[in-house]
């Protein structure tokens, strides 16, 4: 086995007359926590679309586990074991917080085009689904429709929910997007324990967040990598600095 | 909310069984064919509910799978000689047939595109039955026999007539019920919500519309193949692009997404129709056009939908 679990030879994409992600030779280790990072419209989402086939690339390759996925669908390479979130939280809304876990459980009855049988023959999933919601602290929400809760909950039933297809590597856009402190460090806890025995790419502004969890660190400007190492070296690197001059992001990390 | 949902819930199987009651009585009081007509048109708008309501597809091309049926029917038991349960299923499979037809071709667009597509679609099927020899032309299919339901029991007989209708109704019904409350169901409710999302958990959305597509157009079918045996008719009306505008009238009407809405639409507009058409004549259409107009601007949840809001606002009170 690779020790890349995933790698992206000359990814390029352009929208007429603009090229938003150029070239792009992207490796992520396999079992690593690797950030994505990078300011407005450096790339960042586009890259995530061009990996999960929501995008097709204009040129280049991507290979998941040694295998070519460049040209698959999206659902093929999310069945493979690759499954994104969304910047904007992805659950489903007017469903429960119990039903919304088991819509990823579904597919293992393999009954999902059963428009015959009951849905109480879905009841078998809760003893699954209530252990992925005790596992990011939402057993208590079960019955609770989801629209209904706060922000940084939705974030952790979305984790939840990928959870359950079991993904060898997850892909999070800005997990910790307008959320407080509090909601941060939650959440920050849950993607560290659930990085057990799997990959995850993750987009993250949050500099502090990408400083104390993450293992390798590109970083994208005008959809091409300036850089990539680990965050005590990257965040030294003078063009990076540059890159981000204005914000001050990179110093506020260390504080 | 979550209280007043599961009273709904524990509501449901009463309300249906109080009107499963009355629907067996009623022929008694109402005339029946007035009543196969209410059946005939609130299946087909439950069947065009399925996708709109649950799936949100707007399809504007209903009226082919109704129409075929019908003629289909027709023909089967006019020309074939065969008996009415079996013309109700061929004109049933038939419109199944066509749905999948149009849905592999429409289903990968939304929208406005996915309407204008099931329009076409729909403009050349009735293209098709106003040319063709068999299917009558602008005469449409005239002088169908109801025949003996197994060969048995005379359809002749209106009140038979009707229970044959309020069975086929009540299968109909059945079928889109369950399929609602089905795992197919949940996953549909989730494409709905949000569709990028049922994508990155691995599911291939356009085979599930596909298969709610064929479900829907084989239930329009239904109400279709059963209406021409009851009015031993088949005409151009059923296939005409008024017909697939009137199903999404009746839908909007009853409550878009409500189990019950539409019948109830159904049951206002085909009661409308044939109030008006004796006083105000070709005015009807008017008439429609302006109840349409309100229902949109005014109660958008339409009338089942409005009355589960105001029950709603008086349990939380």
């Amino acid at each position: 086995m690779s020790e890349f679990i995933l790698e992206t030879n000359g990814l390029t994409k352009e929208f007429k007359g603009f090229v938003a992600v150029s070239n792009v030779d992207l490796k992520v280790q396999r079992g690593h926590i690797h950030a994505l990072i990078g300011p407005n419209g450096a790339g960042k989402t586009t890259v995530f679309n061009l990996l999960t086939k929501f995008l097709p690339p204009t040129s280049g390759s991507i290979l998941f586990e040694g295998q070519d996925i460049t040209r698959e669908a999206p659902v093929v390479t999310a069945r493979r074991g690759m499954v994104r979130s969304f910047q904007i939280s992805a659950t489903f809304p007017n469903l429960t917080v119990l039903e919304n876990v088991r819509i990823g459980l579904q597919r293992t009855l393999g009954t999902e085009f059963h428009f015959w049988r009951s849905k109480k023959s879905l009841d078998v999933l809760n003893g699954r689904a209530m252990e992925l919601l005790e596992s990011v602290d939402l057993a208590g929400f079960a019955d609770t429709v989801t629209v209904e809760m706060p922000y940084g909950r939705k974030r952790a039933l979305e984790i939840a929910t990928t959870l359950a297809l079991d993904p060898k590597m997850m892909l999070l856009d800005e997990p910790t997007q307008g959320m407080g402190s509090e909601d941060i460090a939650r959440v920050v806890e849950l993607i560290r324990k659930v990085s057990a025995n799997r990959t995850i790419l993750m987009v993250e502004h949050n500099l502090s967040v990408v400083a104390n969890l993450c293992d390798r660190i590109t970083v994208l400007t005008r959809g091409s990598i300036l850089a990539e190492g680990p965050y005590a070296e990257v965040s030294k690197n003078p063009k990076v600095l540059e890159a981000y001059v204005g914000s001050d992001d990179i110093n506020d990390a260390h504080h | 909310m979550n209280n007043t949902n599961s009273m709904f819930a524990r509501a449901m199987p009463l309300l249906l069984g109080a009107l499963f009651v009355i629907g067996l009585v009623a022929p008694f009081a109402v005339y029946p064919t007035f009543l196969m007509k209410i059946l005939c048109f609130g299946l087909f708008a439950c069947a065009f509910n399925l996708l709109l309501g649950f799936v949100g597809l707007l399809s504007f091309g209903h009226a082919a799978f109704l129409g075929t049926a019908g003629y289909i029917c027709g023909m089967l038991v006019r020309d074939a000689g065969v008996t009415p349960e079996v013309g109700i299923v061929g004109g049933t499979l038939a419109a199944g047939a066509l749905g999948w037809v149009f849905g592999v071709l429409a289903i990968r667009r939304t929208g406005i595109y996915f309407a204008m597509i099931t329009l076409a679609l729909s403009q050349m099927v009735y293209f098709i039955v106003l040319q063709w020899k068999a299917t009558g032309g602008e005469d449409g299919l005239q002088g169908v026999p109801r025949g003996h339901l197994f060969g048995v029991i005379d359809l002749s007989n209106n009140l038979a007539m009707y229970y044959l209708v309020f069975a086929v109704f009540c299968i109909g019904f059945a079928i889109i019920y369950r399929t609602i409350h089905s795992p197919f169901g949940q996953i549909l409710k989730a494409i709905r919500e949000n569709e990028p999302r049922a994508i990155s958990l691995g599911y291939d959305v356009a085979k599930f519309k596909l298969l709610a597509f064929v479900l829907s157009a084989s239930l329009a079918g239904l109400a279709g193949a059963t209406k021409t045996l009851v009015f031993q008719l088949a005409s151009l009306t059923d296939v005409h692009w008024h017909m697939s505008g009137e199903v999404v009238l009746m839908t909007l009407l009853g409550g878009l997404g409500t189990i019950l809405g539409p019948l109830v639409g159904a049951a206002t507009i085909v009661s409308l129709q044939s109030e008006l058409a004796d006083t105000v004549g070709s005015w009807v259409t008017v008439i429609m056009g302006v109840i349409f107009v309100i229902c949109v601007l005014l109660f958008r949840r339409g009338i089942v939908g409005e009355l589960q809001a105001l029950i709603q606002r008086a349990g939380i009170r």
